[in-house]
């Protein structure tokens, strides 16, 4: 059964994102807002102000116990056992031959680990860690629990107005603080490559707290469709488009989710092929591309070489509203991989020729620790 | 001058032997922000239902097909330079080309502005 013919269910912000003007779509199996007054002005509306997220259908994960590190450690490749408390890490389950079977935020928050899949893979990856964890790991998938997420260069603003202290964050950290009374779990990371936050809160008490969110004159609500060309510009890749099981670390160019301590001692599935793809360099290789002219090339257009054979794939594509030009991600030959490289696609019959670009195509804004933004 | 609909969105306004052809204020609020327009050449024969513009939204790619059959007499050069046209005025400035009509009779299968209007409810 296709994403699109699953049965959709609803989430705990459904009628507010009705009331607002949502126009709701069937996606990762629930339904969701695609846009509210268009996703032109929304993306700009995020890259210049702040813009409010539902992502309650990721999958939030708690994974404990004494177990818990070396566990998780046999299934990722981060380095857990530096990973401070409140830290956050971006990781990858990896399969048995290197492929990606989701990625993910993981946090230590002081006992425990706490997890961020993404919505589509959620049930396959509760069931894989089930299968491969420790039998005195406890792993809970907090059903009860809602993800917003306040990205853009006014965020910080708005929600220090609401919970003091969300300024002190630095990117990739989080702590527990209080949003009108309500408790969250509040993070300094995103999907946007804005400054920003994403915050967990319960389920029953989430239409509260996005009600006091959306009263600060910083923000407005955003849909799927512009976080989609906002994590496109920031270079970042969507699991089930950018990267699935028949992907390696390597290829997809997220070496940095390889923590130096792993890469050398392996540990986590696929560490042989993974290694020597960081040894001799993969065969493809995920890059950005700028397009010429102005018509978008999608997901799904081929990448061709001279004799118009198929050579490789965009698995991301389509208007940059920064930019205001078309921009692809796609997996390209390693001998075309290299910034300022020529490409050709093909998508309908018809033939484009793009440039291999460095990602991100928009400079990422994050508050990293030092003060330099 | 009439102005026609069809059931792929578009409208068709006649006036002598000409048509004008565009996307309707419906069609442009379910593509959403459009970002490209592709029009066809002058003197391209087009025949109703094939192929005949792009238009591409943020979102999406869709065809626009011709309503009617004919000749290409001109392609709006405006919504080529300025896709956005086809948001705000959908049925002025936004147009996408002018054909000369080769069977006039295929304008009677289409719909009138308050047929459309019901059609378009009915959706």
């Amino acid at each position: 059964m296709s994403e699109a013919d699953a049965p959709t269910a609803t989430l705990p912000l459904d009628a507010w994102h009705r009331a607002r003007g949502g126009r709701m779509v069937a996606f990762a199996g629930y339904e969701m807002p695609i846009q509210y007054e268009g996703i032109l002005t929304e993306h700009r509306w995020t890259r210049t102000s702040a813009g409010l997220f539902d992502v309650s259908h990721m999958g939030q994960l708690i994974v404990a116990g004494p177990e818990a590190e070396a566990g998780l450690e046999t299934l990722l490749p981060a380095d857990l056992a530096i990973l401070k408390d409140g830290r956050l890490r971006y990781s990858l389950l990896l399969s048995d031959d290197g492929g990606i079977i989701d990625d993910l935020m993981v946090t230590r928050r002081g006992d425990h680990f706490y997890m961020v899949v993404n919505g589509a893979t959620k049930h396959g990856d509760i069931e894989h860690l089930r299968a491969r964890l420790p039998r005195t790991v406890v792993l809970d998938h907090m059903k009860e629990q809602a993800l917003v997420a306040l990205q853009g260069p006014k965020a910080v603003d708005a929600l220090a107005r609401l919970a003091p202290g969300v300024e002190q964050l630095t990117f990739m950290t989080g702590g527990a603080f209080e949003i009108g009374g309500v408790p969250a779990w509040i993070s300094r990371s995103g999907y946007t490559g804005e400054d920003g936050f994403e915050i967990s809160v319960a389920a029953n008490r989430v239409a509260a707290v996005a009600d006091l969110l959306l009263e600060q004159e910083e923000v407005k609500p955003i849909g799927l469709g512009a976080r989609d060309s906002l994590r496109l510009e920031a270079g970042l890749p969507l699991y089930g488009h950018d990267l699935d099981e028949e992907t390696t670390p390597v290829e997809a160019d997220l070496t940095f989710a390889l923590s130096k301590r792993r890469r050398e001692q392996g540990g986590f599935p696929g560490w042989h092929r993974i290694a020597t793809e960081l040894a001799d360099g993969p065969i493809r290789k995920r890059v950005g591309l700028a397009v010429e002219g102005r018509q978008p090339v999608r997901e799904g257009a081929a990448v061709i070489d001279g004799d118009g054979d198929e050579v490789g794939k965009v698995t991301s594509g389509g208007f940059s509203p920064m930019l205001e030009a078309p921009i692809a991600m796609a997996y390209v030959p390693a001998a075309s991989a290299a910034p300022g490289s020529e490409v050709r696609l093909a998508q309908r019959g018809k033939i484009f020729q793009a440039k291999v670009t460095p990602m991100p195509f928009v400079p990422h804004r994050y508050q990293r620790k030092g003060g330099a933004s | 001058m009439t102005i026609h609909y069809t059931e792929e969105h578009e409208w068709v306004r006649v006036d002598g032997d000409t048509a004008t052809v565009g996307v309707t204020d419906f069609a442009q609020g379910q593509l959403g922000d459009v970002v490209f327009v592709e029009i066809p050449d002058a003197g391209r024969q087009v025949t109703k239902g094939g192929e005949a513009a792009v238009v591409e939204s943020v979102k999406a790619a869709s065809d626009v097909y011709a309503p009617v059959s004919g000749e290409i007499v001109e392609g709006n050069q405006a919504v080529v330079d300025e896709p956005s046209l086809v948001n705000t005025d959908p049925e002025g400035e936004g147009w996408f080309f002018k054909l000369r009509l080769s069977d006039a009779s295929e304008l009677e299968g289409l719909m009138d502005a308050e047929a459309y209007k019901s059609f378009c409810e009915s959706q």
